[in-house]
């Protein structure tokens, strides 16, 4: 039986990746950042998870104002890295586990999340920079992955209440999946950012410090949450954060926090990491 | 004694944000084919084709004569009001290699070296930016 046996929580912010595909991580800019990633990358090299489920929003790179799903899954062999407009990252192309995948598909549809399916997927700096976060630069990814995509851009997003209901479906999705693989679930994006219009650059170190105590102190509150509360107050952008809450909704009540990094700035936001182990 | 005032609905909400254009189904329906000119920008011979004539590889598009004129003169702040998404907008900034914080600096009405200084002391602070209301207010 497949088994979830932690949530990493991250921001993927493009310039991050830009930074270490350019090899200028120890620049002082940088350093501090990416000091904070050392942790998790020791976490992933010694728990080697099989597959990461990395719950991530599309930048309208593969999906266009065309058409705009709210919840969807990957479930392709693989995904190639997508050129964002300024060419694709020079990073490994990303394994998908198809069997897997489908089961997921299945089985969260069956419950009642009605997720669309696609076959065919090119990833941007939404999933590449989380697994730069957590893997470095290796020659290819460490775990096969499967991309749960989740519309932030376009309001009205899914509630954070949806998503955590969509975490908990998750769960009940990898329990049933018989093959004995150790998942590892990434929530990513956030935290505080705002990169358009006047206001851009706002950044809330207090209400990120609480979205960080409360994933194990509180997850009720930030289930709570509306739209207008992370747009108000973590900026627009900062809405990302309820894909955490589908990484919170697929822990056990009492998962316990390992790790956090916390540091301002990368590029126009709050860059946060957070590791949430199942007991 | 007053009548209580009732609550602000969502679109209210989200338009006491100062500063912040919601990527509303209004903005979505208005700059729709702007955005989907600035997707067409995620291929390198479409960006090539674009920056050799501007002007006719817009005409290509049904766009606005003012979102036209906004994507020549590279008005940021004018994108956005006529609809474009921030992210399809990065697509026009990744052709022109300018990064988001460029991006981002311009449209708050910033130089660069001012926005990012403003980044490395912390960004912009939530007091006095919370809410239009608030603001005047205080004021």
């Amino acid at each position: 039986m497949a088994r979830i046996i932690a949530g990493i929580g991250t921001s993927h912010v493009p310039a991050i990746g830009v930074a270490a595909d350019q090899g200028i991580t120890d620049q002082p800019y940088w350093k501090p950042l990416f000091e904070g990633y050392g942790p998790l990358r020791q976490w992933m090299d010694q728990t080697r998870p099989d597959v990461a489920v990395i719950v991530y929003n599309d930048h309208c790179v593969a999906l266009s104002p065309a058409s705009i799903p709210t919840f969807a899954i990957g479930v392709g062999d693989e995904f190639k890295p997508a050129d964002e407009g300024w060419g694709p990252r020079p990073v490994p192309v990303v394994k998908g586990d198809p069997d897997f995948a489908w089961h997921l598909a299945e089985s969260l549809i069956l419950d009642d999340f009605d997720l669309t399916i696609m076959n065919q997927l090119e990833v941007d700096h939404g999933l590449t920079v989380p697994l730069t976060v957590a893997c470095g630069q290796p020659a290819a990814w460490p775990c096969k992955v499967v991309p749960l995509e989740v519309n932030v851009v376009l309001y009205p997003q899914p509630s954070g209440r949806r998503c955590f209901a969509l975490g908990r479906a998750l769960a009940r999705a990898v329990a049933s999946y018989p093959q004995g693989l150790k998942v590892v679930i990434f929530g990513t994006g956030g935290m505080s950012h705002q990169i358009h219009g006047e206001r851009a650059g706002l950044i809330n170190r207090e209400w990120d410090t609480a979205f960080l105590d409360d994933l194990t102190a509180n997850p009720q509150r930030l289930v709570d949450l509306g739209h207008v509360d992370y747009m108000r107050d973590a900026g627009a952008e900062g809405i990302e954060l309820i894909m955490w809450l589908v990484m919170r909704g697929a822990l056990n009540d009492d998962a316990k926090e390992i790790y956090r990094h916390y540091h301002i700035p990368a590029s126009n936001t709050a860059a946060g990491l957070i590791i949430l182990e199942n007991k | 004694m007053s009548t209580p005032t009732p609550p602000l609905s969502i679109k209210e909400q989200l338009a006491d944000i100062p500063g912040t254009y919601p990527f509303t189904k209004e903005r979505c329906r208005l700059g729709y084919h702007l955005n989907m000119f600035f997707t067409t920008l995620l291929k390198e011979a479409n960006r090539r084709e674009f920056l050799a004539d501007e002007d006719s590889y817009l005409a290509k598009y049904p766009l606005t004569d003012e979102q036209r004129q906004a994507v020549r003169a590279r008005d940021w702040g004018a994108m956005l009001k006529l609809g474009g998404n921030i992210y399809h907008m990065s697509k026009l900034g990744g052709t022109d290699h300018l990064t988001f914080q460029y991006l981002a600096g311009r449209m708050a009405g910033m130089s660069e070296q001012d926005y990012r200084d403003m980044m490395m002391r912390g960004g912009r602070p939530i007091a006095g930016n919370r809410s239009i209301a608030e603001q005047s207010n205080q004021s």
